[in-house]
């Protein structure tokens, strides 16, 4: 993922339409993905040397179904080679294509994410093939972005496309019955993305943050073609306003800024002003989801120009409405947040007592972090001081540990 | 979730084993190790040349003392280590408890810190 030469951004938009009329036409989705990768590969030498064919999508269809012919070729002669069965009809060389049905304008997009997001795969398979054949990327991109090694992401891709196989899945889009179930795979996947480059502190790992501007390219694709879905629109809105406060969220050296400390003259306010609008249509118009509510809560962050100036009571509120639709303990925890900045720090607590008592967050360092910040509002600096202490022995964050350790050394020791 | 699989063991018991016993031992690790390998969840890993070879070093009030050890050979050592990314602890737990030392000798599961930060 560095600096995109000129026909990259095109070719990476090409990339899953090409890939959906080569498998259209010939089958063989995992010998299709890498010939599509190949011919990528091949256009981002040649075009700039070449110049750039007057159709790029038509070049890169043809390109690629050359490379899947060579490929197929080669492994038919190797079985023939061995020696073994008949020669397999579907691993002939691609025909050529009479009908021209290669050449048609139809975007493939949606049915390459359905199948990359196949419930078949594991969540890191999901995402690694999603940002390969989707997306475009190379493994070695990929790999630096995920922080492993190349051979060990090219492991994930290829049992990805195993499974896709053994599966037995197939090219088209899902039946009304599986639909909502598919697209909240497919959002969940775009939306995994995009935190893992959210969260990605500046340091040594600067490519992790394009991340981001992956899954925003990605969830613009989708609601270009489903624009009519609120959870699209609403997982959209809630990547850019969330996006938007990169830029105030680290200071040097990669360290945490707590949202109610950021200098919010660093946001951006073009992303701020887009994610506004979207959740504002979306929520007139669509079915209420849970990314529509994060966003909307987002948006409330984003209008208020201090954080004491935040409409608290209805942040509280909307995580009131998320806990009802989509309830699990992080969406309380923030909720306590919320509920002790409107209602003081009493009213927070008492909602942490109920976490403690479900159990499902204990030695969660994030419920002991919130403990400590609502301890500390509370004007109990030693209680304090042992909860952010806790927060940073539990946490496996670099980031988060300095800062909560940060927090716990600038309150006094002993009893409250 | 990256994590780190610390394999501990003393190199007298396997010295003492027999050739066919070290040698059903390599067959499991190759076995796991091509499982981790095709699962994706392998992110590296080496073995530790004896312990006897080792340097303890250490720095007091500027003064560096580098000294042979450790020495107490029936003690069990740091003989390794795997990294692996797993979706749940679980995972890295049964990963380690698979592992052929964990029959012998001691495996310890230690998560890997990252430099991802969510928003306080």
């Amino acid at each position: 993922m560095t600096a995109p030469v000129a026909p990259w951004d095109l070719l990476r938009e090409l990339a899953p339409q090409v890939l959906g009329a080569v498998v259209r036409r010939y089958g063989h989705f995992d010998l299709c993905e890498d010939a599509v990768q190949e011919a990528l590969l091949a256009a981002s030498v040649q075009w700039p040397r070449d110049g750039q064919p007057a159709s790029p999508r038509a070049w890169l269809i043809t390109v690629a179904s050359r490379r899947l012919a060579d490929q197929l070729r080669a492994e038919s002669a190797r079985r023939d080679r061995e020696a073994t069965a008949a020669l397999d009809p579907a691993a002939t060389a691609p025909a050529p294509d009479p009908g021209g049905e290669l050449g048609q304008d139809q975007d493939d997009t949606l049915t390459v994410l359905f199948l990359c997001c196949h419930p078949a795969l594991s969540g890191p398979s999901q995402i690694a093939l999603t940002l390969r054949a989707v997306g475009g990327l190379t493994t070695a991109e990929i790999a630096r972005a995920f922080l492993v090694p190349e051979a060990t992401m090219a492991q994930r891709i290829s049992r990805a496309k195993q499974s896709i196989k053994a599966a037995g899945a197939r090219f088209s889009l899902p039946g009304p019955g599986e639909w909502d179930g598919r697209l909240d795979a497919v959002l969940h996947v775009l939306y995994l993305i995009f935190n893992e480059g959210y969260t990605a502190t500046s340091g040594p790992d600067l490519n992790r943050p394009e991340l981001t501007a992956e899954a925003i390219r990605l969830a613009r694709a989708v609601r270009r073609l489903l624009p009519g879905d609120g959870e699209v629109t609403g997982l959209l809105a809630l990547m850019l306003l969330t996006e938007a406060r990169r830029p105030a969220r680290t200071g040097p050296g990669g360290a945490l800024i707590p949202l109610a400390e950021q200098d919010r003259s660093r946001w951006d306010r073009a992303a701020i002003a887009e994610g506004t609008a979207l959740i504002a249509g979306a929520l007139a118009a669509a079915p209420l989801g849970p990314y529509q509510v994060q966003a909307a809560i987002a948006a409330v962050h984003a209008e208020a120009g201090t954080a004491d100036g935040t409409d608290w009571p209805q942040v509280a509120a909307l995580y009131g409405v998320l806990d009802q639709i989509a309830p699990s303990p992080m969406v309380t925890l923030n909720r306590a947040v919320a509920v002790a900045m409107a209602q003081g720090p009493h009213a927070g607590l008492d909602l942490l007592a109920a976490l403690d008592a479900d159990g499902r967050l204990a030695g969660h360092h994030r419920l002991a972090a919130v403990r400590a910040h609502l301890l500390e509002q509370a004007g109990q600096p030693a209680a304090a001081r042992d909860a952010y202490t806790e927060a940073a022995r539990l946490t496996t964050s670099l980031p988060e540990q300095r800062y909560l350790t940060a927090r716990a050394a600038r309150l006094p020791d002993g009893k409250d | 979730m990256k994590y780190m699989l610390l394999i501990y063991n003393n190199p007298a018991t396997y010295q003492a084993w027999t050739q066919e016993q070290r040698s059903a031992l390599f067959g499991e690790v190759d076995a796991l190790m091509k499982e981790l390998t095709e699962s994706g969840e392998l992110v590296g890993g080496e073995a530790l040349a004896d312990a006897s070879n080792a340097v303890i070093v250490r720095v007091r009030d500027g003064v560096r003392a580098a000294t042979d050890g450790p020495y107490a050979e029936a003690k069990e050592q740091l003989a390794g280590y795997l990294t692996v990314e797993c979706e749940t602890k679980e995972r890295a737990v049964e990963i380690a408890a698979r592992w052929p030392d964990a029959k012998y000798f001691t495996m310890e599961v230690r998560a890997v810190m990252n430099t991802s930060g969510d928003e306080m």
